[in-house]
């Protein structure tokens, strides 16, 4: 038998933190309650460590009690805190599920696309993961999803006034 | 009123700023504008206001003046709005905050809205970040959302539902009637969630049942099966028709197969599927993907106790691990590497492990001495390998060793008496180019103190013998005294060591009373102390001098455990006589002795040596017992009175649990499975076993000790008692803490001796302090396993 640690309320992902070669936060995704506080700190300490690792380590660490997940896309890491008990194999297939969703939905994505329209990376997140676990398997059905919503978002505009552009 | 700047716009602008001040002064007045904006009720602006906040959050400034603005943004009819509120309720409002609350009631009509994109923002947020009181308000109304016609509601209901339970454990009952239905379902999305669901619900409860899919499936399988052998056997089929059946190609397939080995791991499997599991762990190790190696190891490494025989197949792989470049692998391949030494493939391992700790990371090194120290002492095949091994030790790794394994090593070189000269040489070559390594010049100057003459007279047999003089043995010394690399402590031993040569050298006599004189104004005070006393010794004591700085005798093996000498045994080489070797050479009165002892005491590197020189086995498991309480022995020699009558088919009730772990292949006599000796407060004990090759009367028990709690456990002693007919040793252990989170342990190997194959049991005292108390406690082990002293 394992050794395992007794959690009897465990989420599947504790945070998802996004952030630049430069440390400089891009998303932050958090499923556990914490004060602005410790989440600076956190979120401080865990850059560091992962800015710090070398290209040749493996995309797994430990840190505190949790494990964390992380990996490089060009100048943007993304970066899950997961239970001991959880698969790391699986986060990493998460995290690449997301990047993909984030590439279809922009069209060929890069960092400063996540920068220019981070509201809507949380909204295509909140489509794919739900409370830490992952609420939809297809691909197809998270972007048909967030269409839709992109759509009457739009066509309320036009009702209330003006063209469809952008309200923000 | 100009239209508030836009999101994009700002974002732009921001970036421009060159320096932190500049950035704060555009923040600052950009904040400026919003808040004025806000006091004005702008409800055209008010997303677009606060999507720029959130812009600014993330950018480290405080942005709780949005707060409010974001129920608004939420409370409004207008879809950008409620998606801007929400996502900012999710940034800004977590529970800890008093104006969350106030989000209840909006969130309870979005899920009842007319637009099913509305209904979901809520489900979400609620899921997200919804406080123990919003969930208890909200839960009926999302039960409801779970029997909705609407899949895309259903999906997100379900997973909503996991957080209500998670938040208040009670409301699950609520949910039992809806999930019926979920079993049944065809949409993927919804089936997928629901599977979630099912398995939190499992994990608090046990009589549920589900259908399933892949890795979810896989995770409820380990939960199902646990505890329960009928649905574990059900089971097995599958997981090795999984297990045999994915395609590794991609990552995916390899994710599944983890999930897989998990599982088997997790739930009661027999054997060969277990076997099955570790070598899908064994073929990840060959895998190119760094990450499916590690993962493979840290695996292997939760199971190499339980299934010993089946990861030491993979022993070679493992040990070319050793030679990864990532830092996470080697620590995981040297920690399985230590747990898979035995005394079959001793040699081998430690060629592999020397070199390992030559290459290695200056962080590893102090572990990985420490390790080969402790194997070399359990598996030695023989005393100048075990030298030999030490010596390679000290000298590549020499200063990373920990401070107690001078003494131990010392000892262990006293008691080897046929290899003092071949020992005192080496050590003499090694620190004549070198003496900057610590530990290494500590053993090598108490070594030639003690061993010089055999030095000078070149009567080593191992090798050739080299020629040295006394004054060239002196030189060395002084060099070691002289310089300022050497710690206090080294200073220490090179004195005595050149003092303890004036018995043993013939023409240098008056050079060492010179040295020891002139240190006798050292500024250092416990060289001054030393040399002062030497001085004494060589003025008005010189008939003493001679016996007081005899050879050392051959030294009992004490623990370095706790403030008391806890268990006296026999010296550790001879595994037969019960008594105490006599000290080797010359009358030994005891006053002198006492003397001995205080003239050189003080000394931390001399070993506890015992004022009674024999040891009685029996009166010292008295003082044990003493120490421990009282345990009722009066009916252990005999057992339990079945055994005693039918002495080899005893069926204690444990045998078949024995059984059910015994590995299909038995290539090593070893196999034993282990036990958890103590587990309470976080604070875990594991027992491994091993019968001695050379001595069936042996075993050898190594414990583990974890903790699981938060904060580390220090200042750990761990202290054992056997009934009388048994004989018990305790060697040193790896270390005094046991850090949290189980990110390491504590190990301690035990001898125990057992002639008249006597039932096992053991009283064992834990003292160690946790959380800023003193902790203590006792406790007695009863489940040793019949292989281990049958």
């Amino acid at each position: 038998m394992y050794t395992r640690i007794q959690h009897p309320l465990h989420l599947s992902m504790q945070f998802m933190l996004l952030f630049s070669r430069q440390g400089k936060l891009r998303l932050q995704k958090w499923y556990v309650p914490l004060s602005d506080k410790e989440k600076k700190k956190i979120t401080r300490e865990l850059v560091q460590t992962v800015l710090a690792r070398k290209p040749k380590m493996c995309s797994f660490l430990e840190w505190r009690d949790l494990k964390i997940v992380y990996k490089r896309y060009a100048s943007l890491y993304f970066c899950c805190a997961i239970e001991d008990q959880d698969n790391e194999l699986i986060t990493l297939e998460i995290i690449h599920r997301y990047v993909e969703l984030l590439d279809k939905y922009f069209g060929s994505v890069c960092e400063l696309d996540i920068i220019f329209n981070f509201e809507k990376a949380y909204f295509i997140l909140d489509e794919f993961l739900l409370g830490g676990e992952v609420q939809e398997t297809s691909k197809k059905n998270v972007l048909k999803a967030i269409e839709q919503a992109d759509l009457l978002q739009e066509s309320q505009n036009e009702e209330w006034g003006g063209l469809s552009e952008d309200i923000l | 009123m100009p239209a508030p700047i836009r999101l994009r716009e700002l974002i732009r602008t921001i970036r421009t700023a060159r320096t932190q001040a500049e950035e704060r002064e555009m923040i600052q007045k950009e904040c400026a504008a919003i808040r004025s904006s806000f006091r004005e009720e702008d409800n055209t602006y008010r997303c677009r206001n606060v999507a720029k906040l959130l812009y600014m959050h993330m950018l480290g400034y405080p942005a709780h003046f949005g707060q409010l603005e974001c129920l608004k943004l939420i409370a409004s009819q207008k879809f950008t709005d409620k998606r801007i509120g929400y996502l900012g309720a999710m940034l800004l409002l977590d529970e800890r905050q008093d104006v969350h609350l106030l989000m209840t009631n909006c969130i309870k009509n979005d899920l009842n809205h007319s637009t099913q994109y509305v209904q979901g923002l809520a489900l979400c947020t609620l899921g997200c970040m919804g406080s123990s009181e919003m969930c208890r308000d909200l839960a009926g109304e999302v039960e409801k959302l779970l029997k909705t016609s609407n899949s895309y509601l259903r999906k997100k209901a379900a997973l909503c539902a996991v957080h209500v339970i998670r938040k208040v454990p009670e409301l699950m009952e609520m949910f039992l009637p809806a999930t019926k239905n979920l079993l049944n379902e065809k949409n993927h999305g919804v089936l997928h969630t629901s599977v979630v669901l099912l398995t939190e619900m499992c994990e608090r409860s046990p009589d549920m049942l589900a259908h399933f899919r892949k890795v979810r499936i896989l995770r409820l399988l380990r939960i199902l099966g646990r505890n329960d052998d009928d649905s574990s056997e059900a089971m097995n089929d599958i997981l090795a028709q999984v297990a045999t059946n994915t395609e590794t190609s991609k990552n995916v397939g390899n994710a599944i197969l983890y999930e897989t080995v998990l599982t088997i791991m997790d739930i009661k499997s027999e054997s060969g599927l277990r076997v099955l599991a570790i070598n899908i762990l064994g073929r990840f190790l060959l895998n190119n993907d760094k990450n499916i190696r590690y993962v493979a190891l840290t695996s292997l490494l939760k199971t190499v106790q339980t299934d010993h025989n089946a990861v030491q197949r993979h022993r070679s792989t493992i040990v070319d691990c050793l030679k990864d470049l990532d830092v996470s692998i080697k620590r995981r391949a040297m920690e399985l590497s230590f747990a898979l030494v035995n005394g079959n493939n001793i040699r081998g391992m430690m060629k592999e492990l020397l070199y390992f700790l030559d290459s290695c990371e200056p962080e590893f090194k102090a572990d990985c001495a420490s390790g080969i120290f402790l194997a070399a002492e359990k598996y030695a095949p023989s005393k100048r390998w075990h030298i030999d091994t030490i010596m390679r030790v000290l000298t590549t790794a020499g200063s990373y060793v920990r401070d107690d394994a001078v003494p131990n090593l010392i000892q262990l070189i006293t008691n080897s008496v046929e290899m003092h000269a071949y020992t005192v040489q080496r050590l003499y070559k090694a620190i004549l180019g070198d003496y900057s390594q610590q530990p290494l010049v500590q053993v090598a100057a108490w070594c030639i103190g003690e061993y010089g003459d055999l030095l000078v007279s070149g009567q080593c047999e191992e090798e050739e013998p080299i020629q040295v003089t006394e004054d060239e043995v002196l030189d060395i010394l002084e060099s070691v005294l002289i310089s300022n690399m050497s710690t206090s402590v080294t200073r220490g031993y090179a004195l005595t060591a050149i003092m303890k040569l004036s018995t043993r050298f013939t023409c240098t006599v008056n050079r060492i009373k010179k040295v020891v004189s002139i240190y006798g104004s050292s500024i250092d005070v416990e060289l001054q102390q030393r040399a002062v006393e030497y001085n004494a010794l060589f003025k008005k004591y010189d008939h003493m001098r001679s016996a007081l700085l005899e050879r050392m005798p051959v030294m009992e093996k004490v623990t370095t455990n706790g403030p008391t000498e806890i268990v006296q045994t026999n010296g550790e080489t001879e595994p037969a006589p019960l008594e105490t070797k006599p000290p080797p050479s010359g009358p030994q009165p005891t006053s002198q002795a006492n003397d001995l002892l205080d003239l050189l005491g003080g000394n931390d590197i001399t070993p506890v040596i015992p004022t009674a020189p024999t040891s009685k086995p029996a009166s010292a498991g008295g003082e044990l017992l003493d120490l421990l309480g009282d345990i009722n022995l009066t009916g252990a020699p005999a057992a339990a009175p079945a055994p005693a009558s039918v002495p080899q088919i005893s069926q204690p009730p444990f045998l078949l649990d024995g059984l059910s772990s015994q590995p299909l292949f038995n290539d090593i006599a070893t196999g034993i499975p282990s036990i958890t000796a103590y587990s309470k407060n976080g604070l875990k004990i594991e027992f491994t076993f091993e019968r001695s090759n050379t001595n069936p009367s042996v075993t050898v028990i190594t414990i583990q000790a974890s903790n699981s709690t938060e904060l580390d456990m220090t200042d750990f002693v761990f202290q054992a008692a056997v009934p009388k007919t048994f004989q018990l040793q305790l060697l040193s252990p790896s270390s005094s803490i046991v850090p949290a989170f189980n990110t390491g342990t504590i190990t301690q190997v035990i001898k125990v001796l057992n002639p008249q194959k006597q039932q096992l049991r053991m009283r064992i005292k834990l003292t160690y302090n946790h959380k800023g108390s003193a902790m203590q406690d006792l406790a007695e082990v009863n489940n040793f396993p019949p292989q281990s002293w049958q």
